[in-house]
């Protein structure tokens, strides 16, 4: 049983309303039969501080990753790790998260992979929610014991993989990461540890429109009219489009697929989470630097797929 | 790499870390973080004063005071929001197991000290290196001090 979407009149302008839900929605709702509200921080201790009550926690690295293989939890893995947070395959599940939801749209991206239908971001995410003074807790939520069915993982609409951008250039590629990053000046976001790239710079002719564009300062996404100014008029895309969104390993351009998919009614967008720290690692694949998003090389086209 | 000894007090909150299980590992981090002390005064009204950890994945600024030779006993001082509790619970750690020792004897801490509180698989290698780089600037001050 799915609850009704927030009727806000800013969501409506998006394509896709029923993907936001805002914090008077989310308290007004909180205990409903049906809802399961999910924390995705970066913070892997953030949710034990306080988090919404009845909420569950579910942290990328740990539970969404596969613990040997780079890439994701099978659709066994996924089946386990939703019973064990009392969601069902019809529960409504609203994730939120700190950063913006920055975390949060990551792991919905991946409860999309596994095809789970309704599945939300509170709009502000959990710094809103905080602002607002609305409740917090420390209680361990009672998770009821329930089932999720075994559903096969599936990558190909949502994501790409190396080859698969290989393949793509010459179509649109939108690099989410910070400017410097972009250029090559560095590999990592600004204050955060390296993570191991050989190389610095972008996928030839990506264009540079960092993720956090997209967040306006209370951590709300942005209006549907500043979003289209940024992605259309700024970035170049155009209906039809078929775009991959990359970043360092995944996380942050899976804030822009949100973006394009839900917000801006793209419907070719995929999420490339090898991203740089794959690219820039990777032998004999192209790579520009500076500020331009650079031509792509006719010889490269030919020799690397 | 440094092979020295472990100080007396952080070998302690080894033992504490390495006796729990998992989850409760987690629950000791936080409760370092949620007892990290303010600054003083005199630091609190000069940010200015503070040194930001760029290595780290949130924000944690930290100074230091070495006192005279002999000993050049070595204070530290850590700020870090509240919305960074891992963070914060790492800055916890160092203070109780290294505030009040001799330069000597933290300088010779060994370099491995965050990998063995057992926490790597919770919290993540990637994680778990902000941790090591708070521990290679306090050494690097505590060297680069007059």
């Amino acid at each position: 049983m799915t609850l009704a979407p927030d009727p806000q009149d800013k969501f409506a302008e998006y394509a896709h309303p029923e993907r936001l839900v805002s914090t008077e929605w989310l308290a007004a709702n909180l205990g409903a039969e049906g809802l399961v509200v999910v924390e995705s921080d970066e913070d892997v201790l953030l949710y034990e501080t306080g988090h919404i009550p009845g909420a569950v926690k579910i942290d990328w690295h740990t539970e969404l990753n596969d613990e040997v293989t780079r890439d994701y939890i099978d659709g066994e893995g996924f089946a386990r790790l939703m019973a064990s947070k009392g969601i069902t395959r019809d529960s409504t599940v609203v994730i939120y998260g700190d950063k913006s939801n920055w975390w949060a749209a990551y792991a919905l991206w991946v409860f999309t992979l596994f095809g789970h239908e309704d599945v939300r971001l509170l709009d502000g995410g959990r710094d809103k929610w905080v602002a607002e003074d609305r409740p917090l807790t420390t209680d361990k939520p009672g998770i009821a014991a329930v089932d999720y069915p075994v559903v096969e993982r599936d990558d190909a609409p949502i994501r790409a993989y190396l080859g698969d951008v290989l393949e793509h250039l010459g179509n649109p590629l939108i690099d989410v990461r910070s400017g410097d990053e972009y250029t090559g000046a560095r590999t990592t976001m600004p204050a955060y540890p390296e993570e191991g790239a050989l190389r610095g710079g972008h996928i030839p002719t990506a264009r540079s429109v960092p993720w956090a564009r997209a967040a306006a300062p209370d951590g709300t996404f942005r209006s549907r009219a500043e979003l289209d100014a940024i992605y259309r008029d700024e970035a170049g895309l155009q209906d039809g489009d078929d775009v991959v969104a990359y970043c360092r390993i995944g996380e942050r351009s899976s804030h822009t697929w949100f973006v394009l998919t839900h917000l801006l009614g793209f419907e070719r967008v995929r999420n490339y989470d090898g991203s740089w720290t794959e690219w820039g690692n990777a032998v004999r694949v192209p790579i520009v630097r500076g500020t331009e998003p650079g031509d792509l090389p006719a010889a490269v086209q030919r020799s690397a797929r | 790499m440094t092979t020295g000894t472990v100080p007396a007090k952080l070998a302690e909150i080894i033992d504490d870390f390495q006796s729990l299980t998992e989850a409760d590992r987690l629950q000791l981090l936080l409760e370092f973080s949620t007892g990290l002390p303010g600054l003083p005064e005199r630091y609190s009204d000069h940010p200015e004063l503070l040194e930001q950890v760029v290595e780290c994945q949130s924000p944690l600024f930290l100074t230091m005071e070495i006192g005279d030779a002999p000993d050049r006993q070595v204070h530290l001082f850590f700020s870090a929001p509240r919305e960074a509790p891992t963070t914060r619970g790492f800055a916890g750690v160092l203070l109780e197991g290294l505030d009040g020792l001799p330069a000597a004897e933290v300088l010779a801490v060994p370099d491995d000290v965050p990998d063995r509180l057992g926490l790597t698989r919770a919290i993540t290698p990637l994680r778990m290196r902000g941790m090591s780089a708070m521990l290679g600037r306090i050494k690097r001050k505590i060297r680069e001090a007059p």
